[in-house]
């Protein structure tokens, strides 16, 4: 229960992101003004991330059963605001030539940001849910948003429908799933799924239960065989949008599924470890598969997403049979990572476009490197690291996860991770290719939106973590494992 | 110390040679030329230097990432410093066979050059297994971007080939480093991927030779060797002049390095019940790429085939484990590294002035350009093997050696030698011999030989009569380091034997 201003004080960030949402609501309301609306977002998420940073080290509090603040929380806290904070600066000028309200998005954003800080301080399902609903409502009208713009030549509104309907269907799952617990325990508290009984009255049910539960999370993370939504979500949504989704929107669910995986143990039914290791070897299989055959940025960033989040998943099984937290870690470094290189690649896409116009097939990159040299080379960074290579933070994020495989010694799946980056090479480097050829024409690469200078300096920041992270990981390794001791 | 100076030199020397292009876009030649001659003069303050004990001259470990146990260990003995002056040697050979080739975006391909000889110079020092993985994959992104950029009609397809080729099978020797750094966990309770850590590492299990097969898989990729060569002639036939020579003298090599250095040494056992098997496979490669070279009409994917089939001279030599095999196996690495880069320089020479590099369209050059054809001529024979010239050496050493360990399957790979003098006069005879002969080509261009292109076939000529005429000053640089490998191994052998 919350007594005294002190219980508050570890939910500073949560408040910090609040009441940005509700300056800006307020502002809007008094003037509409397209760049104090941003600033006020872009300064408020910063504060919350800076608050978030300085709380590292000494909070570790339970505040109400449904919130746990500690130091994984808190990282991901850090994690889930910064990126909000990037993307808040990359929307700023893809928006801004958008012939409609344009303020409303960063409400929007920030009210999403709301929503993944409460997940990845929830251990229990009530906040779950809460979070959850709140994160997604956003995004259906973030990815929604150029709705009215008359020149949008995408699908957003198509894009929107179709994840509201599906992801109330896996949210349905979820609930139901929950609701099959609750009715074997009584609590809805994660640690509750450790008290089901395996065998015996009611037994039946705990892994219809579970199944429930983490089918429907699997969708929200689009791991095959729920994976459908994806790329055409991906396609049809603003860029901005599609990055928020990929990155913050599954980084938030994935420290959900981890923690509810690892506190409730729900691995220790083998049927469990044979659906996730179905789960985690198809994603691997048909996100790299199936990205082949695109010729859309978005869409192959769709099915690689599907094949990074199959390789997460992989480490998550790991954890059930390794000693110690390397697993654990692995998911941590790996997630962390996955943000970065994601929101950079996401990031390129939506400086050089406008929501006016995208540049989201690959062909329309062809001689990026001859013509914006620096661009290019941020870009060809990013994809690398999605393919794993050296230098990169994308690589010590696949060492992280081959060695928990390999010490959880589940071959057959670390098999399956060696063929899908195998065959994920190959469509990174169609992109890189693209960037290489000659150009057809050598006029100046018009870049979308208006020109901003805070854009390349997040770019550039992303590119120096990226290779900070990759070169040189031992202090990021060191908070990694620290937090995730708390899981 | 010396050794991060010469990998930072050519580090900073591809990053220089890229801005110097806003200059002039003739600049970044000369810096990249600069850059690897003085990482070449400071080499040779390496040679003959003393050797602290077993062998080692220069060492350096630094912490890089404690929480496995991961250091900045570089090291160079002997073996290496060998391999570290043959690829200062062919990088500047590499860089005078671009001089004039590569005339588009200079900048940005010298700094490829010298950021794959810098990961080259890294995977020859790196004593970490962790650090040697990543400077064996830094080598390969470069690489890909030289033959993907300036490389001919089928570049996209030979790139992406070689690329997926070697991070593949690079990725199954990373699994079997973890293994192996596991295995050191469980045995000793920390993470370490040292090498000397890693060399005490029991690892007599039943996945043993698994773990040993990943890195088995990982260099006789890169060497190439039979079954898993089929990237290479594709890779040389689009390359640039400049790429085929760091593949074929330089890249190659480090396949055979890291048999020597790690997958033998780090599982003696394995590595001995699988001898047989590796040097079967080498026999093959020998003998059925000698076969297949003959049946090319592209030059370069001719010259492609005989370096898989000399390579398997190396892999020979490396699984008869004893010291004239494994002498001859480095001779042969860099005797073939100076023969095969001139005969690649030769092939693209001719391409640039002729614009094809089909053979049948070729014939009787001699008359027009007698010295280019000498040179041919001399690097020919220089790879078929005779006497008086480094592959000789190389390849009876390797002989020799082997045949103490098997008579069957030396005596196959003889033929192997055979077989070189066969396509070897037979492109001599096709090429330079008989009529002059002109199909379809503009022939406007068929310069002969520059004095510049004279001096560096020059300089590789020497090299070879050097290896063919006093091999010692080779052999004994390599010598501390083999011998103490064999002795390693044999103990550990005896060791692990006696507790049986």
């Amino acid at each position: 229960m919350i007594t005294s201003f002190n219980d508050l004080l570890p939910l500073l960030p949560l408040l910090i992101v609040t009441a940005t949402s509700v300056i800006a609501m307020l502002m809007i309301g008094i003037r509409r003004s397209y760049i104090a609306t941003g600033f006020i977002t872009i300064t408020g998420l910063l504060v919350a991330t800076l608050v978030a940073v300085s709380m590292m080290g000494w909070t570790n509090q339970q505040v109400t059963p449904l919130l746990i603040i500690d130091q994984y929380s808190l990282l991901f806290t850090v994690v889930v605001c910064a990126s909000a904070m990037v993307l808040a600066v990359l929307s700023f000028p893809y928006f801004f030539e958008l012939d409609d309200q344009r303020e409303e998005y960063f409400l929007l954003l920030t009210v999403a940001t709301i929503g993944a800080i409460v997940m990845v301080s929830s251990n229990h399902f009530v906040s779950t849910v809460l979070g959850l609903e709140t994160l997604s409502m956003s995004l259906y009208g973030m990815i929604a948003y150029p709705l009215h713009s008359a020149k949008s030549v995408k699908f957003p509104l198509e894009a929107s429908v179709k994840y509201l309907v599906l992801s109330a269907a896996a949210s349905g799952f979820i609930l139901f799933g929950m609701a099959l617990i609750y009715a074997q325990t009584g609590t809805l508290s994660f640690a509750s799924v450790t008290a089901l009984p395996a065998s015996g009255l009611g037994g039946g049910y705990t892994i219809i239960a579970l199944l429930m539960v983490v089918s429907g999370m699997a969708f929200k993370l689009s791991l095959a065989p729920f994976h459908m939504w994806t790329p055409d979500v991906y396609e049809g949504a603003p860029l901005p949008a599609t990055a928020y989704l990929a990155t913050i929107g599954k980084a938030a669910m994935f420290v959900v599924l981890l923690r509810f995986i690892q506190i409730s143990d729900a691995l220790s039914f083998d049927s469990m470890v044979t659906v996730l290791t179905l789960i985690a070897a198809t994603s691997m299989l048909a996100g790299n598969l199936l990205a082949l055959l695109q010729d859309n940025l978005k869409r192959i960033l769709a099915y690689s997403s599907i094949a990074h989040m199959g390789y997460l998943m992989f480490a998550l099984i790991a954890g059930h049979y390794v000693t110690g937290t390397i697993a654990v870690e692995a998911i941590t470094f790996y997630l962390i990572a996955y943000v970065i290189m994601s929101l950079g690649a996401f990031g390129v896409a939506s400086v050089i476009s406008s929501s006016e116009r995208e540049f989201d097939s690959i062909t329309e990159y062809r001689g990026l490197f001859w013509r914006n040299p620096l661009l290019a080379s941020t870009f060809i960074a990013m994809l690398l690291s999605l393919a794993g290579i050296p230098l990169t933070v994308g690589f010590i994020g696949k060492f992280y996860i081959f060695l928990s495989g390999v010490e959880s010694g589940l071959w057959m799946l670390l098999g399956v991770l060696v063929l899908g980056s195998g065959i994920g090479l190959y469509y990174y480097l169609r992109i890189i290719y693209r960037m290489f050829m000659p150009e057809k024409h050598a006029q100046p690469f018009r870049v979308g939106g208006v020109e901003s200078v805070s854009t390349y300096a997040v770019l550039a920041i992303l590119l120096f973590l990226l290779l900070l992270f990759g070169v040189y990981p031992a202090p990021i390794m060191s908070i990694v494992a620290t937090a995730s001791a708390f899981i | 110390m010396i050794l991060v100076v010469l990998i930072s030199i050519l580090f900073l020397g591809g990053v220089l040679a890229w801005l110097s292009e806003g200059l002039d876009s003739r600049f970044p030649r000369v810096v990249a030329l600069t850059a690897v001659v003085i990482d070449l003069l400071v080499m040779m303050a390496l040679v003959g230097a003393d050797t602290e004990g077993a062998g080692w001259i220069v060492q350096l470990n630094a912490q890089w990432i404690p929480r496995f146990g991961i250091s900045f260990h570089l090291a160079a003995d002997g073996l290496s410093v060998l391999m570290m002056l043959l690829t200062a040697f062919l990088g500047i050979i590499a860089v005078g066979s671009a001089w004039d080739e590569i005339t588009e975006r200079t900048g940005f391909f010298y700094f490829n050059l010298l950021w794959t000889l810098a990961g080259v110079i890294g995977v020859f020092t790196a004593l970490d297994l962790f650090l040697f993985f990543f400077f064996w994959e830094v080598m390969l992104i470069p690489m890909y971007f030289i033959i993907a950029i300036w490389g001919h009609e089928n570049k996209n397809y030979a790139a992406m080939k070689f690329f997926i080729f070697t991070q593949v099978t690079g990725m199954l020797m990373l699994i079997s480093i973890l293994v192996l750094a596991y295995f050191h966990y469980i045995q000793f309770g920390w993470f370490s991927f040292d090498y000397f850590d890693l060399l005490k590492v029991n690892t007599s299990s039943a996945i043993e030779m698994w773990v040993m097969l990943g890195f088995f898989v990982a260099f006789s990729t890169k060497l190439p060797s039979f079954p898993f060569h089929s990237w290479l002639p594709d890779a040389h036939s689009q390359a640039p002049t400049a790429g085929s020579v760091l593949l074929a003298g330089v890249l190659l090599k480090t396949g055979a390095y890291g048999l020597i250095r790690f997958a033998v040494p780090l599982f003696p056992e394995a590595s001995m019940q699988f001898a047989p098997v590796a040097m079967t496979l080498a026999v093959i490669s020998i003998l059925y790429c000698a076969k297949v070279a003959f049946a090319q009409t592209d030059i370069k994917r001719l010259i492609a085939y005989t370096s898989v089939s000399h390579m398997g001279f190396v892999m020979l030599g490396i699984y008869a484990w004893n010291e004239q095999a494994l002498q001859g196996a480095v001779m042969t690495m860099l005797a073939h590294g100076l023969s095969a880069a001139a005969l690649f320089m030769l092939a693209g020479g001719l391409q640039h002035r002729i614009h094809t590099r089909d053979m049948d369209h070729m014939g009787g050059f001699w008359a027009k350009v007698p010295r280019l054809s000498f040179v041919a001529l001399f690097f020919s024979i220089a790879a078929l093997g005779m006497p008086g010239l480094g592959n000789f050496v190389g390849e009876f050493l390797v002989l020799l050696g082997a045949f103490q360990a098997s008579i069957g399957l030396t005596v196959a790979a003889a033929f192997g030698l055979i077989f070189a003098s066969v396509y070897s006069l037979w492109v001599i005879q096709k090429v330079f011999h008989g009529a002059y002969r002109n199909l379809d080509f503009d022939d406007t261009h068929l310069y002969d030989l520059s004095r510049r292109e004279m001096l560096y076939f020059g300089a590789m000529m020497i090299g070879l009569i050097w290896m063919g005429m006093y091999p010692q000053n080779f052999l004994d640089m390599s010598a501390a380091t083999l011998t103490n490998l064999l002795n390693e191994t044999e103990q550990l052998l005896f060791a692990q034997g006696s507790e049986l």
